[in-house]
């Protein structure tokens, strides 16, 4: 594709950052906060075996990381072909 | 079959697989050895980055680490597993659509100058030496424990298998290779952990059996361990933290940006089509590396609980040293396990407390290497945990070493020194730099220097504070100078270093620890191998201080920053 004008990739490039913030406040929350921060308090509720907390920091915080990926991979797919950068 | 015989097997078979994959994955150009042509599809390359990243400490060491820090060996669960969302983010597509070579290669491009470049290649080489001797070290010392040959013999055949394939096939070999070498490591896992799980609690799946309730009675498997731990005086498993939440913070932290700032991890990157597969392929990455980490935290309460309950069946009576099993007696023999009756009853005692104990050695890498043993598991499961092994640190040096040759190939050589060479030259030069580096890991392998013990951490801390700040400060803050970004790295990586050498001694030579190395010494309560999260602070204040007083980049860098944030279209060739 030709490239995109000015306007358009700092438009592009905001959409990207936006989205990036939501997705890294999970980040954040589920390990450090869950995983460190909260973990005496989410300790009090439990997962079948596991104290919360526990689970975030060992098991919890793994699979929703790798969900943040793959969502974030898809909406960015959906982006570039919004802004005709689709490959 | 007897076990030494099969365990040669079954190693002798995957490196057979590994030369052969080298034979078949020969490089031809420069493009192919260094990113393999730039053509690996994203499930594949997540498959080569998650062998490429998980080292022998992953799969030997992580699991006991866990083992005796409980909830504290959270750090590196999450650390070595969120550094991949912010790799996934903020750096792997930047970098794949700037369509270079190695990592130096950008910051020398984005920042204008070869002394940018330069720096970079030092951080690069720091970081990744002191990676790649611990890999070396593993090669060695899983030799020497599963097939019995001497340690030396065991580092020299491993460098003359990652020789041969990372000289003939550089990325594309090494590449292949890893792909099969994680299919043996996880198979070597994950197995042992579904038959212990399959033992305590009756689920196959090592992650649900980590929060079931032990088979046949209705007692949650962590309530129980965490009482067994807790009446010999240990702090109890899970909610012992490791000395302070600030401490966990800042090694998680660590971590988490070293992974984002590893040139061997970002390199794999560079070896898919796209932007978007590099997305994508760092989610698969992830995927695979997720079935390793959440089987580990269960293999390591799954083997304390075991090795608790060996040493004290039922509450308050110990084991009869006469009666303790064969596998107690195997690795007594390897100097791992060692006890001690000192109060001369015939049992051994298991404490807290130092003047009770009667364990006196409990080497943490048993945890994995012994799982099998302690669950009488058959020998062939025994021969895949050394094989795995090996696989996980001859696909992690050999990552190490490509990004440590290409650095010195094409950002010294060709980048700074002689730009004027042909493409053919440059393979040529490509495959001598990756020789000599193979030659030198395994020379360091062979006389290991006094600080090789415990250095992958650090290695995790050097590139925090210095590879990551700055690529993430190129992309994005187009203001930051050529001045601000070597100021950066230096001061990032000098000031982690000058912390660990007054804690952990000058190039760890004991006694010159200046500072000792003891939690009252240490900043904010912050341990030494937790220090990157500090030592990328630093860097940014710096780079961004210096930035603001020396002259603003010229105006190709605003453009060549616009043009790597959106992902289609080539680089204009001004800009590269």
């Amino acid at each position: 594709m030709s490239q995109m004008s000015h306007e358009r990739a700092q438009a592009y490039w905001r959409r990207n950052l936006s989205l990036m913030i939501r997705l890294l406040v999970i980040w954040f929350v589920v390990s450090y906060g869950c995983g460190i921060l909260f973990v005496d308090w989410l300790n009090q509720f439990r997962i079948g075996g596991y104290k919360l907390g526990f689970w975030f920091a060992q098991q919890g915080s793994i699979y929703v990381f790798v969900v943040l990926i793959f969502y974030y991979a898809r909406k960015m797919a959906a982006l570039d072909r919004e802004f005709g950068e689709g490959e | 079959m007897d076990l030494k015989l099969l365990t040669y097997i079954v190693v002798g078979m995957t490196f057979a697989l590994y030369i052969g994959i080298a034979f078949w994955a020969r490089a031809s150009s420069t493009k192919e050895f260094y990113v393999a042509g730039g053509s690996v599809h994203a499930i594949p390359n997540g498959m080569a980055t998650a062998a490429d990243w998980m080292s022998a400490a992953s799969f030997i060491s992580m699991a006991g680490l866990i083992a005796f820090m409980g909830y504290g060996g959270s750090v590196f669960l999450m650390g070595w597993t969120g550094g991949y969302v912010i790799l996934a983010m903020l750096i792997a597509p930047y970098l794949r659509k700037y369509g270079k070579f190695t990592v130096p290669e950008f910051i020398g491009d984005r920042f204008y100058s070869n002394g940018a470049r330069a720096v970079a290649v030092l951080c690069l080489i720091v970081c990744s030496v002191t990676y790649v001797i611990g890999q070396m070290k593993g090669v060695g010392v899983a030799f020497s424990r599963f097939l019995e040959v001497p340690y030396d013999t065991g580092v020299q055949i491993g460098m003359f298998i990652v020789f041969f394939y990372a000289v003939l096939g550089g990325m594309k070999g090494i590449t292949y290779t890893q792909i099969a070498q994680y299919c043996v490591l996880i198979m070597a896992y994950t197995v042992p952990a579904i038959f212990i799980s399959l033992q305590l609690t009756g689920n196959p799946l090592p992650q649900l059996g980590l929060g079931s309730t032990l088979a046949g009675t209705d007692t949650y498997l962590l309530d129980k361990l965490d009482q067994v731990v807790t009446d010999l005086g240990f702090r109890e498993y899970t909610t012992d933290v490791r000395l302070s939440g600030l401490n966990m913070f800042a090694f998680t932290l660590s971590l988490m940006i070293g992974t984002a700032g590893l040139p061997h991890v970002i390199i794999r990157f560079f070896t898919v089509p796209n932007v978007s597969d590099a997305r994508r392929s760092a989610g698969w990455a992830l995927v695979f590396i997720a079935i390793l980490y959440t089987t580990a935290p269960a293999v390591a309460g799954m083997a304390r609980l075991n090795l608790m309950q060996t040493i004290e069946p039922s509450p308050g009576e110990y084991l009869e040293i006469e009666k303790r099993p064969q596998w107690f007696r195997n690795w007594e023999t390897t100097g791992l396990l060692a006890f001690e009756d000192k109060n001369g009853d015939g049992r051994i005692q298991y404490s807290a407390d130092a003047q009770v104990n009667e364990m006196t050695t409990v080497d943490q890498d048993i945890m994995v290497l012994a799982n099998p043993e302690i669950a009488r598991l058959p020998n062939w499961v025994i021969a895949l945990v050394a094989a795995g092994g090996l696989a996980a640190a001859l696909s992690t040096a050999a990552g190490l070493l490509l990004a440590i040759s290409s650095a010195i190939s094409h950002d010294l050589l060709k980048g700074i020194y002689k730009p004027d060479i042909t493409e053919k030259q440059e393979l040529l030069a490509s495959r001598l730099s990756m020789a000599v580096a193979v030659l030198g890991a395994g020379y360091l392998g062979l006389n290991p220097p006094g600080f090789a013990a415990g250095t992958v951490a650090l290695a995790f801390g050097l590139a925090a504070s210095s590879i990551f700040p700055a690529l993430l400060m190129g992309i994005f803050s187009p203001s930051v100078t050529r001045a601000g970004a070597i100021a950066g790295m230096l001061s990032g990586i000098g000031v982690t270093l000058f912390y660990v050498f007054q804690h952990k001694g000058i190039m760890f030579i004991p006694g010159t620890a200046f500072l000792g190395d003891t939690p009252a010494n240490w900043f904010f309560g912050i341990e030494p191998n937790a220090f990157g999260a500090v030592g990328a602070l630093v860097n940014f204040a710096v780079a961004f201080a210096v930035s603001r007083v020396s002259e603003p980049p010229p105006a190709h860098i605003s453009e060549l920053v616009e043009n790597i944030r959106i992902p289609g279209g080539a680089t204009p060739e001004h800009l590269s």
